[in-house]
């Protein structure tokens, strides 16, 4: 393990537990901008930039003006819990055990033969120049090989939005001209 | 909108590149990192700066509320419509190899970029109607 995997995944940890443990809402909101920001960098250790670009995107800009957003028509204080953490705490830590139980079973980070690399037969590294000719083989696993599942991302995106519109869009009547937030 | 003239002159600036980003992670992505999603998203970040900075209704007079409606269906709508190109060339739907009967990796090609044209549409203009239903209702209130 290199030192800057120990320093990510520490700062990653501090920061959730910062966040768990503040009760300013936009305090809370940057950290977890942060904590995107910081997850980006670790998936890009694993050569993932493709992940990392749509998490530094997403949970990094996008979500973080959305939570802001809310923070303006809502509060910006966490009300203090009413439950003891005692069961809550419980539940996290056996769930937490059993996924890193099932980490055991999982090949090691490159392992050649790991399942996605040997299925199917002729790995899709070695098939897609001659069927594709993409240089970016994400790319080409997400919009040819896999276009279906991309098409219901698209669908769910397409689904949010609607859903988003028809609950929070203004109605025409009572839309203003000018001003803002 | 906000009176901080600095704010103003430096997002005024960087507008345009971000926009510019936005094409070239779009239209690069089949030879590097991104595609349609991230490309959506900052593409829709643009939009939402401008809206931050100047203000909602000015932003709402750049990207009108029933032109994004549209579009949020219109990039669902070119990536099946693709699909259905293709069956109608002779394959199988989302087939690209029937896009181009000569050279199946020219189909692909051509697949791979109207896909990735419906997605950043759909991504990008969703971003900006959820965001604009948001500050919507702050001006509302």
């Amino acid at each position: 393990m290199q030192w800057i995997d120990v320093l990510l995944l520490t700062l990653l940890v501090l920061t959730a537990i910062t966040v768990v443990r503040l009760r300013g809402l936009w305090a809370a909101v940057m950290l977890m901008g942060i904590y995107s920001f910081l997850g980006a960098s670790w998936m890009l250790i694993l050569d993932a930039p493709d992940v990392a670009f749509t998490e530094a995107a997403v949970g990094a800009g996008i979500s973080t003006i959305l939570a802001v957003a809310t923070l303006a028509l809502t509060t910006t204080r966490a009300k203090k819990p009413v439950q003891s953490p005692g069961i809550p705490l419980v539940v996290v830590i056996v769930t937490g055990a059993v996924l890193v139980y099932g980490t055991l079973d999982m090949p090691s980070f490159g392992d050649p033969g790991a399942p996605s690399q040997v299925y199917p037969e002729l790995s899709y590294v070695e098939r897609e120049p001659d069927e594709i000719g993409v240089p970016n083989v994400v790319t080409a696993v997400l919009a040819s090989y896999r276009g279906y599942d991309t098409l219901g991302e698209t669908t769910v995106i397409f689904t949010a939005g609607i859903g988003v519109l028809l609950l929070l869009r203004e109605t025409r009547s009572r839309r203003r001209r000018g001003g803002g937030p | 909108m906000t009176r901080q003239t600095i704010l103003r002159v430096v997002a005024k600036l960087l507008i345009p590149y971000i926009l510019l980003f936005a094409l070239y992670v779009q239209f690069h992505g089949d030879y590097g990192p991104g595609g349609g999603f991230q490309a959506g998203v900052i593409f829709a970040a643009a939009f939402i700066l401008y809206a931050l900075v100047f203000g909602l209704g000015s932003a709402r007079r750049v990207a009108r509320p029933g032109v994004i409606e549209v579009l949020v269906a219109l990039g669902v709508l070119i990536y099946a419509g693709t699909g259905i190109v293709a069956m109608l060339g002779g394959g199988n739907f989302l087939d690209y190899n029937a896009l181009d009967h000569h050279n199946p990796v020219h189909g692909q090609h051509l697949g791979i970029l109207l896909v990735e044209l419906g997605v950043g549409i759909t991504v990008a203009a969703t971003m900006i109607a959820i965001f604009f239903s948001f500050a919507g209702r702050r001006v509302q209130r």
